[in-house]
């Protein structure tokens, strides 16, 4: 990709073509691209700026918008939906070092020769290519009071739960689905990275008689630095905006909002609630989240560039 | 894999018990869909979690037709179908300019492309929704198709562009120099030397049009695509599991069957599109 690679010294004269090409190739090349240009201005780019403008009105979906400076906002501090929803995301946030060491540790496992490893590997992701409506609605059945889930339990002496009807245990049971779902998609990251770590290392430490959990403290865990912080930004990013459809199927954001995060808020204050305004500002504090996550990615990119 | 000593051995043997549990609750929900598909409503509530006694295809045909599914199953094959190919169209032609072709504010664009990625649907669901209604795509099928194209693009334009990157130096500057004829170049050259590319992307971009519910529910807002009517049916049809099963059946069967062929490419694509928005 770098043009200083392609200008080499002695094609210099034609530097001047390299770096911007001919007139029909720059008619062409922006023919090319133009399709994936349009596509992202006009359905994200522009919204983007079109939504921070409509954040600011009082917009109703008809008629016309009367602008309303921060009111969208200052009323969402005294929303208790909105409130609600900004404490269930930071319990979901609060969760993510299990989203994290779960997959690591069996991917551990599973690099280390663990029985059946192959085969965990090829079911674990199997839950991860199913639609979140799949995995909903089934689970909808499942953690039903007289469900399968609580039948399980049950042989082991444990008292059923209503897992979905229960305000105490609605969001815990969301966050566990996501995570049953697609706990294989890190793993699989992890895999990857795991085949980078020094084979000899391992080997040495065997050989002077470490434990398993010795090689993990000092050799693995260390080395996988990279891939761990890397997964723990693309979950972030995936518990922010992709459990709109777990939400839907399973929970529906209750009760009450017991399971309501803001991605479902924005959504039913858009359409079932006919606030398109204020949704559009609720939407704008999930871009803050999303703007210091990328913030964070791209400090972490710089720096493992640097070593 | 890291050869492990006895005694490692050992605690490996230890752990293969909970994974072997966890990996069971991993194709519980294939048993689950199955076995009360086949169950009728009857035989469903004397015995919820036993193996079906006599099997029937009852629910199948009425999730089918009486269900509507039909219809939503062809509305899902068509904007699936529509997008795959919109997406792998627009990736590979933005890809060869990006990768190969010179011009102007080059990478100024890639990064704009890439940078949409934070910009998930959800952050700009009502201006968005906004933009289908006044472009009259409000429930069109051409107008989900363009909506998946747009919010599932920039992963593909990124693969597409570092995979012709990485393409031979000579024969990207043999394509550069034939000049005029660059929409030949495209078709003849890059469009076959990217199969790789292109073949996980389509089976990745497949999974996730296939799978989508939000964008759908907010585009084809009376018409209906699959995972949306599945949804409804979970709805209305809250006691009746069996059909409800039968109707989850249907519904995954295309997506299954793409996981069994494709396993490999698809492990190793979500890999590398684990970051797609």
């Amino acid at each position: 990709m770098s043009n200083a690679a392609t200008a080499q010294p002695e094609r210099k004269k034609r530097t001047k073509l390299e770096l911007s090409g001919s007139k029909a190739e720059r008619r062409f090349a922006f023919l090319f691209v133009l399709p994936a240009v349009l596509l992202v201005l006009v359905f994200r780019i522009v919204p983007l700026i079109w939504g921070f403008v409509l954040s600011l009105t009082n917009w109703r979906g008809l008629g016309e918008a009367e602008f309303i400076g921060l009111d969208n906002y200052r009323q969402m501090a005294a929303d208790p939906n909105f409130h609600d929803s900004m404490v269930n995301t930071f319990v979901l946030l609060a969760t993510l070092p299990v989203w994290i060491m779960l997959p690591m540790l069996l991917a551990i496992l599973i690099h280390q020769g663990v029985p059946g490893g192959k085969l965990f590997r090829a079911v674990y992701f199997f839950p991860a290519v199913l639609s979140s409506v799949i995995v909903g609605s089934i689970f909808n059945v499942v953690l039903r009071f007289d469900g399968s889930f609580n039948e399980l339990l049950g042989w082991f002496g444990i008292n059923a739960v209503d897992w979905l009807g229960n305000s105490n245990t609605s969001l815990f049971s969301l966050i566990g689905v996501q995570l049953w779902a697609t706990f294989g998609m890190s793993l699989l990251i992890f895999l990857a990275g795991l085949s980078t770590v020094s084979q000899e290392m391992l080997e040495a430490a065997r050989l002077d008689g470490a434990k398993l959990w010795q090689t993990w403290v000092f050799i693995i865990i260390p080395s996988l630095r990279p891939i761990i912080e890397f997964v723990a930004v693309v979950t972030t990013i995936g518990v922010l905006t992709n459990m709109f459809g777990l939400i839907y199927v399973l929970t529906a954001g209750g009760p009450g909002t017991s399971s309501t995060l803001p991605e479902f808020l924005i959504w039913l204050e858009q359409g079932q609630l006919n606030r398109p305004g204020y949704a559009a500002a609720i939407s704008m504090v999930l871009f803050a989240f999303m703007g210091g996550i990328a913030y964070l990615q791209i400090r972490i990119m710089s720096r493992n560039a640097n070593l | 894999m890291a050869a492990a000593g006895k005694k490692q051995k050992r605690v490996l043997w230890i752990f293969s018990v909970p994974m072997a549990l966890l990996a069971l609750s991993c194709v519980y929900p294939v048993y689950f869909a199955i076995n009360n598909a086949l169950k009728d409503n009857r035989g469903y509530i004397l015995d919820r979690f036993g193996l079906v006694q006599n099997p029937s295809l009852d629910n199948f045909f009425q999730a089918w037709t009486r269900s509507n599914l039909d219809t939503y199953f062809i509305n899902s094959v068509i904007t699936t179908v529509g997008a795959v190919l919109l997406l792998l169209i627009v990736s590979s032609l933005a890809g060869f300019a990006l990768a190969v072709l010179r011009f102007p504010m080059r990478k100024l664009i890639f990064i704009v492309i890439l940078a949409s990625l934070m910009i998930p649907v959800q952050v700009v669901l009502v201006p968005f929704y906004q933009t289908i209604v006044g472009l009259g795509l409000l429930n069109t099928r051409i107008g989900l198709i363009i909506s998946y194209t747009a919010f599932f693009l920039p992963f593909s334009v990124y693969l597409m562009t570092s995979f012709y990157a990485g393409l031979p130096r000579e024969l990207v500057e043999a394509a550069r120099i034939d000049g005029a004829k660059l929409l030949q170049v495209w078709w003849y050259v890059m469009v076959p030397m990217g199969k790789p590319a292109l073949i996980t992307l389509g089976i990745l971009n497949t999974l996730y049009c296939w799978n989508d519910v939000l964008i759908s529910l907010l585009v084809l807002q009376d018409q209906r695509t699959l995972m949306v009517g599945i949804a409804a049916l979970r709805g209305e049809y809250t006691t009746n599991v069996p059909l409800l099963s039968a109707g989850i059946v249907l519904a995954a069967a295309p997506i299954v069957i793409l996981y069994i062929i494709f396993q490999r490419q698809i492990v190793t694509g979500i890999a590398v599109g684990a970051v797609k928005g």
